[in-house]
């Protein structure tokens, strides 16, 4: 129990100096061969004046910094990362060794066609894999990330319609969705209409269809949504929107679930994008990169973006197939995250049709069995059977004064990543839970006693929960004044 | 392959703890009618051993840009990578994080992420830059988007020296989002003087250009402000350690393809999308940011800030959508820069412009070819025209061990000449490039 009075310190470390103050003039880590060619002086009216504000520091330096800063970071490999909504599972090693083979890693974008044959046939075959997997006819796998696959799949959904005639005004979105859904309506030049979920979490219905006109372009979803539960009626709902000739999108952020068991093209979905850094465990970075293959049903195919994998079977050669009229365009630089593309195709057939299969059952087991083993304390947001995660509410501790992000902060100095908090927004207090499959049942009994706890401490003394974490290298930060007193850079 | 711990055991007692009999039961409620009754027509899984011999048979059947010389551009260079860059960028702690949604356990992504922001300001003599976008050319639609909601004007006019990768993936966007894009053309090599009007939101100039040449970057970007319009400026981070950087020059947005800061080729992605701008633009900049503050004890820490600009927070009035940007190419970019420092990083620019005139020269001198923009000065790429069909050439020079290009149109491709360019290697390749293209 913490003193009355006493200040409560972070015992963690402490946070390396700036490579700025770390910088000393003259001091350099690179180093260059003598130089074999004639000298030439930059044109006047372009030279640039004095030198750029860059550290000058050893490479020892460097490195020092560099590997403080990574143990200061927590990551997969660190421990438990709950995180709904972002399956952060376990990264094979194997996906980053072959991701830097240099037949691979030191590909040019620019070389021709018959120097590349084998990224264009892991390309070509990632893309029937995924297809299969979604029940799509065909893919493309330029979008960088999950937003980038949103908004490339309705700029497909507005050249669809824009050809039957009209682009159509709205695209309906559940009041569960993630931000980056609304935003992407916006920038697909849509209004975002919310449709509201019923008492069971799911999409209401009668509102649906209701809002349903032929104005609606569209409506996205995500199965299990976001609350975690399976949308029984999606039949229902794909035959409402295919009444008024409106496709329906599905955001794959929660496609682990339904690995080889269900697939979005067989509930009725006419779009499908995948995040390979959720479903395919590729590295999220810190941040990115990711990538967000779109996969499409077959009317819809000749709208993707250019240029797509070709196959011909005759002479047995891939080729990039840019003639496509109907095409929205180039959605990205080159052709994707391909080293992120590498690291998903050795994801996908690393664990063939059973493994993946499995990697769904096992996701939705460990999301059953941890939520049975907290709810008690943590009671589900709605009753439903959650699939592989699930969402509670931590309301009831607001009577102790305990807002769901204490809990999250006092789970940081029991050892865990806490789940995702505030979100989906129509939960109050709500706490996002993804275990994933890659963690065992005594790493989820660890994590059930440590929220138990967390519960017990909440009800009797909450002080280790407001306080918390302490064992990090800085304590709660205050981020309005990071946002009113702008400090950007050094 | 498989990464789920479970022992028989385990799922038997788990499911118990359920009240389930089976894992086919996890599924009850999701209808019979969408359930797949098949397995996937996907092979069965392999063993590590296996997939390492499978991906090293793909990996096999390119030639990569060690089998050959690479004198390739057009947007992806072959500048060299460090060791110590992904020797520090790898390290897992790092790569297997997410988005630091929670900061304390995230100082060491977020304080990385705000060094690479000063760097970027630093570099681009501007005043703000974000945490990273996907690439170059969704770095520019970014920054289109921001002139849009500055000067609330829709009309969009780019330099025909803008990559054309940067104007088709504009286009794209522009679909969606309802603007239009006009070009300037060339004279003589660079943007002629663009014809501004009222309803121009921003012009777009590339400098070095799409063909390697110095724009009269100053003057443009004069008469785009005089007409109220925002100037944006598409460039080449390694060229800053010599050349005037954006914020000299009079640009209110930056933008660049940051592959060549630390990252690896990866035929085209994952790259780097860099941003900066000025203080009058800080709210409608898209993605992370990375903001300084304190903590309850008064110690220095960094968080992600002016969060209410992004999507999570502003849903469809958001700035941007992005969400996942490039973090860990981010990261790899700081590495890189502080490796080489002030005195590298004009060291590589020296070096690059040097070894492209010293080429252009030599290739200039054939009696098969000659440079489309002879009088122009380029920084280390410039096009050429040979008598024979350039793809023709393309292709025999890659079985002489070279690579070239991008074919820039029908009589010409690029050369791209780095750091790591030998006189040796240039040597050959003119040699070859005669016995190619004559």
């Amino acid at each position: 129990m913490s003193g009355v009075g006493a200040p409560v310190r972070t015992t963690g470390p402490p946070l390396p100096a700036t490579l700025r103050e770390a910088s000393r003039p003259g001091r350099r880590a690179c180093s260059f061969p003598e130089m074999d060619v004639p000298a030439v002086e930059v044109p006047q009216d372009h030279r640039r004046d004095g030198r750029v504000g860059l550290p000058e520091v050893s490479e020892r330096d460097l490195v020092r910094h560099f590997t403080r800063l990574a143990q200061i970071n927590f990551g997969i490999d660190t421990g438990f990362y709950p995180l709904g909504s972002c399956s952060m599972k376990y990264n094979p090693k194997v996906a980053e060794t072959v991701a830097a083979l240099p037949g691979f890693q030191r590909l040019h974008p620019h070389q021709p066609e018959e120097t590349v044959q084998g990224a264009l046939e892991m390309l070509w075959r990632l893309e029937r894999a995924l297809c299969e997997i979604t029940g799509m006819h065909r893919a493309t796998l330029q979008p960088p990330a999950g937003a980038s696959g949103e908004l490339t799949g309705l700029l497909i959904m507005r050249a669809f319609h824009e050809k039957q005639g009209s682009p159509r005004a709205k695209v309906l979105i559940p009041d569960s969705a993630h931000g980056t859904n609304p935003a992407s309506v916006t920038l697909a030049g849509y209004r975002a209409v919310q449709v509201p979920s019923d008492s069971r979490g799911l999409v209401d219905l009668g509102r649906l269809e209701k809002a349903v006109d032929d104005d609606v372009a569209g409506l996205m979803l995500t199965n299990p949504n976001t609350l975690g539960l399976f949308e029984e009626e999606i039949q229902a709902v794909a035959r409402a929107m295919h009444r008024v000739g409106a496709l329906l999108y599905y955001d794959g952020a929660n496609l682990n679930a339904v690995l080889g068991r269900v697939r979005p093209g067989d509930m009725g979905f006419d779009i499908v994008h995948m995040n390979t850094h959720k479903t395919f465990a590729t590295p999220h970075g810190g941040g990115g990169p990711g990538a967000g293959p779109v996969g499409v049903t077959e009317r819809l195919e000749p709208f993707l973006p250019a240029p797509v994998v070709g196959f011909d079977p005759e002479g047995e050669r891939y080729f990039w197939d840019s003639d496509r009229p109907d095409s929205i365009g180039r959605v990205h630089g080159f052709c994707g995250n391909f080293g992120v593309l590498v690291r998903a195709f050795a994801y996908v057939f690393g664990h063939g049709r059973d493994g993946l299969r499995e990697v769904g059952e096992r996701a939705v087991l460990n999301a059953n069995y941890l939520a049975t083993r907290v709810r008690g304390a943590y009671p589900l947001a709605y009753a439903g059977r959650p699939m592989h995660e699930f969402v509670a509410t931590a309301k009831r501790f607001r009577s102790h004064g305990v807002r769901a992000m204490d809990i999250a902060k006092r789970l940081i100095d029991l050892g865990f990543h806490p789940p995702t908090v505030y979100f989906p927004l129509v939960v109050e207090e709500a706490l996002m839970v993804e275990p994933t499959e890659t963690e065992s049942m005594e790493t989820l009994d660890a994590f059930a006693e440590a929220l138990l706890q967390v519960a017990r401490e909440a009800e009797a003394d909450p002080t280790p929960l407001r306080e918390a974490p302490t064992t990090t290298p800085v304590r709660r930060l205050d981020e309005a004044k990071a946002a009113r007193e702008l400090k950007l850079r050094w | 392959m498989q990464f789920a711990p479970h022992t028989d055991d385990d799922i038997r007692s788990m499911l118990e703890a359920c009240g389930l009999a089976s894992v086919d039961e996890l599924y009850d409620h999701v209808p019979a009618a969408v359930r797949l009754d098949r397995d996937l027509a996907i092979p069965q899984g392999l063993s590590e051993m296996e997939l390492v011999s499978e991906m090293r048979r793909l990996a096999g059947r390119n030639r990569n840009v060690d089998d050959v010389v690479c004198f390739a551009g057009g947007g992806a260079y072959d500048h060299y990578v460090p060791s110590v860059v992904w020797a520090l960028a790898g390290r897992s702690e790092i790569y297997t994080s997410y988005t630091p949604y929670q900061p304390e356990l995230s100082q060491g992504v977020l304080q990385a992420l705000f060094e690479y922001q000063s760097m970027i300001c630093e570099l681009t003599g501007l005043d703000v830059s974000n945490a990273s976008l996907y690439d170059g050319p969704t770095a520019l639609v970014e920054a289109v988007n921001m002139a849009r909601s500055a000067t609330r004007r829709d009309r969009v006019l780019v330099s025909q020296g803008l990559d054309r990768r940067y104007l088709h993936t504009l286009e794209s966007y522009g679909r969606g989002s309802g603007y239009r894009v006009d070009t300037v053309p060339l004279s003589n090599g660079v943007t002629s003087s663009p014809e501004m009007a009222e309803d121009v939101a921003a012009l777009v100039v590339q400098h070095p250009s799409f063909w390697g040449n110095l724009e009269p970057v100053s003057e443009l970007f004069g008469a785009a402000h005089r007409a109220g319009a925002r100037t944006i400026h598409v460039f080449d981070p390694l060229s800053l350690g010599v050349l005037r950087p954006p914020g000299d020059v009079g640009a209110d947005i930056a933008v660049a393809e940051g592959q060549v800061l630390g990252n690896h080729l990866n035929y085209g992605g994952p790259y780097l999308g860099v941003i900066a701008a000025r203080s009058q633009d800080v709210r409608r900049m898209p993605g992370r940011i990375v903001g300084e503050t304190t903590d309850v004890e008064g110690r220095p820490g960094y968080v992600l800030t002016l969060q209410a600009r992004e999507q999570h927070i502003r849903r469809e009035k958001a700035a941007s959508n992005i969400c996942t940007n490039q973090t860990l190419m981010a990261v790899a970019a700081t590495v890189y820069m502080s490796w080489l420092g002030p005195d590298g990083l004009s060291e590589v620019g020296s070096r690059c412009l040097a070894k492209a005139r010293y080429a252009a020269e030599c290739l200039g001198n054939l009696s098969c070819a000659e440079l489309v923009w002879p009088d122009a000065d380029c920084f280390k790429e410039f096009a050429v025209r040979p008598d024979r069909a350039p793809r023709d050439v393309q292709r025999a020079l890659f079985e002489a061990g070279f690579l070239v290009g991008p074919v820039a149109d029908d009589e010409s491709l690029l050369v791209a000449v780095t750091e790591r360019r030998t006189r040796e290697e240039i040597d050959r390749f003119v040699k070859a490039f005669e016995e190619a293209a004559s």
